[in-house]
């Protein structure tokens, strides 16, 4: 049984395949119960919320790099709708708008974009495409978490604008109390910090409703055959994520309500008593400060592997697609994947070494945190196994999926320094610290993303988009990347602070604004190119070169549906006889794939063994 | 040739991140000076065994992936290596990585209890003064000369903001606190750094190995004015720290009418050495 039929490919704009029931436009595209629409719904949104933050961003680095100066543009268009008076005269950025800035930076980056452009754009879309199902467990409680969505994006939205655009919430997204709990503290904490908690449990109720569903539908709907060790790490990334998510985001709900208590009702977990703020009366109570460290970075901990673990599941399957060979080590990718989850939850304190907790806590965490580092390194080996003796094409996917191994590399070493506790005291909130997380969010998560759209978007819209366009996007977005980025582990190693509206002001810093310079050109290049991918994205869902159910020779299940499959997914019932990566197989002649689905004649029975064996 | 443009790109890469590390030094991108305090010298140390650690690493894992992409690009009539991967090698590279990071983890533990056990401060660390955080400056506290610092404030106490001085050549701590929200005290040049966390005050000892002036700065986010907590350590001889604390004595006592009398005769006779 071959699964390419081209005569039942679809058009563009995928007919019903049923064809027995027709679905309102508002049904349909609006509020949607159907996984794809929501999947892109997610993807839509969540690339619009990509600009937004990289804009936010780039404001950041404006004024690391001119400090003071008058903002281009920003500051025309400011005086031409009648100057908003966060910005101060003649259109430079306040240091309470700097503040602001990367508070903001930062929240919508990774709440409204890393975390469900990976769950909530590639998991809705690919899951039940990948396990064989008709759509998700909970098709309204889908629906549901998509459109929890934007209350998140409003009241994030709020927060900008409730107290007269000049108070945006400006404690970092780590809003560590007691600057984060008492309305005095700082321009932003009062309504409008209450807004981005707000916002902050919106999201959390969204994630919760999609990782409910996703373990679900991963352990009830599969297909027959789809036996655990036969998923694609796709799959099992998931499944593991929704698991990481479900124990870890009550903490974050649960440490912002009370944050909210103690904001608005008088409550008193955090603050403690005696503190004078702005010259305020003294507090009173017995809250702890440490406690929010605590339960923040319990969740926010495994959170960055939320934003990870996805992206490296896509980045397995694609790369062993794209290099025609099967995934190197398929149950220690899975194993590996699952100890990273599993130590994810006692690694949280690395993040609290210098924040006076009980010194002898800092030598656990150290290390269970340079214990994570094992089950990281064994993947990269692993990807580098699965690309040895492959064929390798460089197409968009395939570069983005090397840029991803290569760059999570260099953020998974200079996590080690970190690590190791007396380093850190020096790197700690230095800007080494900035470059370590954005080499592993962005440059691996966001490559890896890359990769996904391009490879999975025949599936998503039935065209193909233009690689010419992609490679270009990619290397303009790898070049503005690292130029940015890796310059900042010399800044932290000169010491320059993270969260600096002026850090020149210091004499031992004065010397680097240069290279400030050098960063933000960079980083304006790098947000430059994300119009390509922008416009890639919108010209390809229509005039894109039209593609097959298999565009790209790969053997997962999704590729045997119609591109884009119609509601309920598969117009053929898949039943799996294999793992997703017996690409090269000698089994079958005269191509380089073997479906999951295809049923070969028994030729001594090999053939239909689960191949996963390590 | 052509074709080997990509793996050409994905090695040339590591090539000037590695050019860029070697070159930093001397282009002033690197440690604000060597350290000044012992203590500091051996943060440097455990920085430079884990920087060639992993730059070995970083080396080896992108010459292979060099390697691999070079030699697919060459792939094409053939069918790719049909393999899922081999146990050895899996075994071989979890308990290698696994063995190295245990390494650095033990290594260095001891320079964290040093930093923050009490019971391994170094011996003879004096408490010297209270450094209250506060937006957006540093408050400092000292005793009077000869008397031992109090937990609560006295009436002789002596202050200053935003520029805290210590003798050099010996261990000293300070008790840092804040009066409203966290901050972070941190002198790069000495290595220190320390958060300072509302309702606690936490002993912070570190050394100067020479006399001169460190910039202290703030290293945890407390509001707008974040980036201008700038101070200064003073480190200075003994006399030279006994001869300020008069000075500021003097100044604070001073009524605006009649100075306070003092002698070099009383500085002999109020060693800090035994405020103890
Ligand atoms: C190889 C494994 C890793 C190790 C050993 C490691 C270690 C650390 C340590 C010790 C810190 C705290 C540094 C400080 O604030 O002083 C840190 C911060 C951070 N790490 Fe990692 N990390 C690793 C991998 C990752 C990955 C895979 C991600 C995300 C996908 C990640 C995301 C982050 C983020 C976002 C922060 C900074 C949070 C903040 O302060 O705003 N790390 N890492
Ligand atoms: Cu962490
Ligand atoms: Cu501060």
């Amino acid at each position: 049984m071959s699964a390419l039929n081209p005569a039942a490919d679809l058009s563009a704009h995928g007919h019903d395949d049923h064809g027995h029931h027709e679905i309102s436009f508002v049904k349909k595209y609006i509020f949607s119960t159907d996984h794809k629409m929501i999947g892109i719904q997610f993807l839509l949104t969540t690339l619009i919320m990509l600009l937004v933050g990289g804009s936010l961003a780039l404001g950041v680095r404006f004024q690391l790099a001119w400090p003071w100066r008058a903002m281009p543009v920003v500051s025309q268009v400011a005086e031409l709708v009648g100057g908003p008076n966060f910005i101060a005269e003649g259109g430079q950025i306040s240091p309470e708008f700097y503040t602001m800035l990367f508070t903001m930076h930062a929240s919508v980056m990774i709440f409204l974009v890393i975390i469900p452009i990976l769950a909530g754009a590639f998991g809705n879309f690919l899951i039940p495409l990948m396990i064989g199902a008709d759509d998700m467990a909970f098709p309204a409680l889908n629906m549901m978490s998509y459109w929890f969505m934007w209350p998140a994006i409003i009241c994030f939205g709020l927060s900008f604008t409730v107290e007269g655009l000049n108070a945006a919430p400006a404690q970092g997204w780590t809003s560590y109390p007691v600057l984060s709990a008492i309305r005095d503290s700082a321009p932003g904490a009062g309504d409008a910090q209450t807004w981005w908690l707000l916002g902050l449990t919106l999201v959390g109720v969204s994630s919760m409703m999609g990782s409910v569903n996703y373990m679900t539908t991963i352990i009830n709907m599969r297909a027959p055959g789809m036996t655990l060790f036969r998923m694609p790490l796709t799959i099992w990334s998931m499944f593991i994520t929704a698991i990481l998510q479900a124990f870890a985001l009550p903490v974050l709900t649960a440490a912002g309500f009370m944050l909210l208590t103690e904001r608005t009702l008088g409550f008193n977990f955090f603050v403690p008593g005696g503190l004078v703020v702005n010259d305020g009366d003294p507090t009173v109570g017995g809250g702890q400060p440490l406690l929010w460290q605590h339960l923040f970075w319990f969740y926010s901990h495994p959170a960055v592997y939320i934003m990870l673990l996805p992206a490296m599941g896509m980045v397995s399957d694609m790369l062993a697609c794209k290099v025609r060979k099967p995934i190197f080590g398929y149950k220690p990718m899975v194993y590996s994947m699952a100890a990273i989850a599993g130590l994810g939850f006692i690694v949280w304190g690395h993040h609290m070494f210098t924040s006076g907790m009980n010194p002898a806590l800092g030598m656990t965490f150290m290390i269970s945190t340079m214990m994570i580092a094992l089950p990281s390194a064994v993947k990269v080996f692993n990807w580098i196994g699965t690309i040895w003796g492959g064929k390798v094409v460089f197409d968009t996917v395939t570069l983005n999926c090397v840029a991803f191994v290569s760059m999570f590399i260099v953020g998974g070493l200079s996590g080690i320094f970190m690590a190791a506790v007396p380093v850190d005291i020096y790197f700690h909130d230095t800007y080494f610290i900035v470059a370590h997380f954005h080499y592993v969010l962005f440059g691996a998560t966001l490559f890896g993303c890359f990769g996904a759209i391009h490879f999975w978007f025949p599936k998503m819209f039935g065209r193909l988009m233009s690689d010419r366009v992609g490679r270009l996007h990619f290397t303009l977005t790898f070049i503005g990347f690292n130029g940015t980025f890796f310059p900042m582990h010399l800044l932290g190693i000169a010491g320059f602070p993270r969260r600096y509206a002026d850090p020149y002001i210091h004499p031992y810093m004065e010397h680097l604004m240069p290279m400030n310079q050098f960063i933000t050109i960079c980083a304006v290049i790098m947000g430059v190119a994300q119009f390509l991918l922008i416009g890639n994205f919108i010209v390809s869902i229509f005039t894109g070169k039209k593609a097959g159910r298999n565009p790209w020779n790969a053997n997962g299940l999704e590729w045997t549906a119609p591109s884009p499959p119609g509601h309920g997914n598969f117009d053929i019932l898949p039943v799996v006889y294999r793992g997703p990566y017996e690409y090269s197989s000698p089994l079958v002649d005269g191509r380089d794939f073997l479906m999951q689905t295809e049923l070969l004649p028994p030729a001594g029975d090999a053939g239909n063994e689960p191949a996963v064996d390590s | 040739m052509v074709n080997k443009f990509w793996p050409l790109f994905f090695m040339f890469w590591p090539i000037l991140a590695i050019v860029s590390f070697v070159i930093a030094p001397s282009m002033d991108w690197w440690f604000p000076g060597p350290a000044m305090s012992k203590f500091g010298e051996q943060i440097d140390n455990l920085f430079y065994l884990i920087l060639v650690i992993v730059a070995v690493t970083f080396v080896g894992t992108h010459v292979a992936l060099g390697y691999v992409l070079w030699r697919g690009v060459d792939n094409r009539d053939t069918k790719a290596w049909f393999s899922h991967g081999s146990h050895n090698l899996e075994v071989l590279w979890s308990i290698a990585p696994a063995g190295i990071l245990m390494f650095i983890s033990l290594y260095q533990l001891d320079v964290w209890m040093q930093f923050r056990v009490k019971s391994h401060f170094p011996e003879g660390t004096t408490p010297i003064a209270e450094v209250t955080a506060r937006q957006f400056e540093w408050r400092i506290r000292y005793a009077a000369p000869g008397k031992k610092l109090m937990t609560t404030p006295q009436p002789d106490d002596l202050y200053t903001v935003n520029d805290l001085h210590v003798p050099f050549g010996r261990p000293v701590s300070i008790r840092l606190r804040t009066m409203d929200v966290q901050h972070s005290f941190f002198v790069p040049e000495l290595r220190v750094k320390q958060d300072a966390v509302p309702g606690t005050v936490i002993p912070v000892w570190f050394d100067t190995m020479r006399p001169g002036e460190y910039d202290l700065t703030c290293a945890e986010l407390c509001g707008w004015g974040h980036y201008k907590m700038r101070g200064r350590v003073v480190a200075e001889k003994e006399s030279g720290f006994q001869q300020y604390l008069l000075t500021l004595q003097a100044e604070q006592n001073f009524d605006g009418v009649t100075r306070p009398e003092h002698s070099g005769a009383q500085i002999a006779e109020y060693g800090i050495e035994d405020s103890q």
